[in-house]
């Protein structure tokens, strides 16, 4: 649904998007992660058509970037980084709005079933000046779904919302996904990501890393399960370190923490010489790095100048 | 050219709940038409100046009050000093009216969710023209009609009303205002596409206004008489201006500029 080929972006001589190579599924949902000023904004712009490439060729909704624009503004939406609504109309003017510039045809019912879908519809008539900010922001992701979009855009669809409204608005997404849209998120909210997204891409400038979140802990970190030990005594660790499969063992409080490749297969023989070994496994669990571990490493890879704060401890 | 009415009426229906816009679109009018009225209403009943005639006039101001003596003389003579101003209101209305729909349209962040929908810069920027330009034009023709009501009943005699509504003023009202308001919205959307601060796109696109004031004071001064043949030849120049000026506002309008450059 959206193919990116050598995507680039200059603005003079700084370089906001390099060479961005990546292909969304249709029905997927993914999210683009990366600091401010990443570039982010910048290719969620040119991928519906607001601005034009430096390099590179992209194909949104069967449309190529730059050939026919206003045919791919409309079977794009968009939720801006702004919620950009006009404050002194009411939430069913600036729908209605919208609605009549990307050509809908039954403007009221569309505006309607949407202001009813995000529990605006009985504050429908007031103007958007008196909204909280979570409800700015569910009327701004109607607007990006009055014409019914293949592909939609979302840019920091949670920022600066508190957590109910938040929630609001991922359940809402969610509910997008299994209508079976293509979703594009920029987010700076991992947790979201780890729980929305199918794949992430980590970017800054260029994309430092692709894959599903499960599948970028797996690559950043490897599989870590952690023995609890009533006593934790060096035998222990010296019976964990024996075995050929275990890439690292590290003892921590009462803790055993072990690198594994298969943990499912490998734990059996652990648990057992540990046993032997007269440990008291009290229980064993795997870590669970964050998306946010996966994401500070890479970045601080990318650019190792920059200072990483500490990724979790178990 | 559908969607240029859909921006019309999205901009009139927040502009006008606007103070600061309704103040100026009503003021000034109000103003401007006020100022000969009571001019000629001052006139009429002033003695002293019932005895004016041409020759007591400096000989480059005598010419405008050709064919007229006394009353008609002096009263004709202050007003179409005055009449000028219906010239300066699709200038000035329009450039308030255009601030706070183009520019205000950045300041409130609005305006990328919009250039995001399938409108095109034409259809926008047509949308955005009228919606400053048919308000000016329709304030100033209803405020020149109040004005020659108001002479029709304060001024002396029908030689005066004849020669306020004459070619000259009609041309100047209906035909020259509105190419003016037009070149005054095509201004600001210039400097607003070019400008990273919309304060200066807006006190930039005032600066339209010099060439009319220029002309004011020309006239005032006696170095410019203003006449029929003047008149369309300003109509002549401004439909070409204007021609020149659309073209270039449309193509110096450039999302990502706009998008990209203004903060």
């Amino acid at each position: 649904m959206i193919r990116i080929e050598g995507l680039s972006k200059r603005f003079g001589q700084t370089v906001a998007v390099e060479d961005l190579w990546l292909e969304v599924a249709p029905g997927e949902l993914f999210g683009f992660l990366g600091p401010n000023g990443a570039g982010k904004t910048t290719t969620i712009r040119m991928l519906t058509g607001l601005i034009s490439p430096s390099s590179g060729q992209a194909w949104v909704a069967g449309h190529q970037l730059g050939a026919d624009d206003t045919e791919l503004r409309r079977r794009v939406g968009i939720l801006t980084e702004a919620p950009g609504l006009y404050d002194t109309l009411s939430a069913e003017r600036n729908l209605a709005f919208f609605a009549e510039l990307y050509g809908v045809i039954e403007i009221e019912a569309q505006v309607e079933r949407y202001l009813r879908l995000l529990g605006l519809w009985n504050r429908r008539s007031e103007p958007t000046a008196t909204y909280s900010r979570g409800m700015r922001q569910k009327l701004a992701i109607a607007r990006a779904l009055l014409h019914e979009p293949q592909v939609l855009f979302l840019d920091e669809p949670t920022t600066g919302l508190d957590p109910e409204a938040a929630r609001l608005v991922r359940d809402f997404i969610e509910g997008l996904k299994n209508e079976g849209r293509t979703i594009f998120i920029c987010t700076h909210n991992l947790d979201e990501a780890d729980r929305l997204c199918d794949r992430v891409g980590v970017f800054n400038t260029r994309l430092l890393a692709l894959d599903s979140p499960g599948a970028l802990r797996r690559q950043i970190f490897g599989r870590t399960v952690v023995f609890h030990l009533t006593e934790l005594l060096p035998v222990y660790q010296e019976t964990v370190a024996a075995f050929p499969f275990v890439k690292s063992v590290e003892a921590v409080d009462s803790k055993l923490v072990v690198r594994l490749s298969d943990p499912e297969s490998e734990n059996p023989a652990l648990i057992t010489a540990l046993v032997a070994a007269g440990a008291q496994l009290q229980f064993v669990g795997e870590l669970r790095r964050s998306l946010e571990d996966v994401y500070l490493r890479l970045l601080s890879q990318a650019d190792p100048g920059t200072s990483r704060p500490e990724e979790a401890k178990p | 050219m559908r969607r240029a009415w859909t921006i019309v009426r999205k901009d009139w229906a927040e502009i006008f709940k606007n103070r600061f816009v309704i103040f100026t679109v009503a003021f000034l009018p109000l103003l401007l038409t006020a100022i000969p009225l009571v001019i000629l209403y001052i006139t009429g009943s002033e003695s002293e100046l019932n005895g004016l005639k041409p020759d007591d006039l400096p000989p480059n101001l005598s010419r405008i009050c050709e064919g007229l003596e006394g009353v008609a003389c002096s009263q004709y003579f202050l007003v179409s000093q005055f009449l000028l101003l219906f010239m300066l209101m699709p200038l000035a209305i329009p450039i308030t009216i255009a601030s706070y729909s183009i520019i205000g349209e950045k300041t409130r962040r609005t305006l990328e969710p919009v250039l995001a929908t399938p409108i095109t810069t034409v259809e926008l920027l047509a949308g955005k023209a009228a919606a400053a330009v048919i308000p000016a034009v329709l304030v100033t023709w209803l405020a020149f009609g109040v004005f020659l009501v108001g002479s029709a009943l304060l001024a002396v005699g029908p030689r005066v009303f004849a020669r306020l509504t004459d070619p000259l003023w009609l041309t100047a009202v209906l035909v020259v205002g509105p190419l003016l308001a037009l070149a005054a919205v095509s201004v600001a959307v210039m400097v607003s596409s070019r400008s990273s601060d919309p304060r200066v796109a807006e006190q930039l696109s005032m600066l339209v206004i010099l060439p009319l004031l220029a002309l004011f004071f020309g006239q005032i001064s006696g170095l410019v008489l203003l006449n029929q043949q003047l008149i369309l030849w300003m109509a002549l120049a401004l439909g070409l201006i204007d021609a020149g000026l659309v073209t270039f506002a449309v193509q110096l309008f450039e999302r990502e500029t706009i998008l990209t450059r203004w903060k």
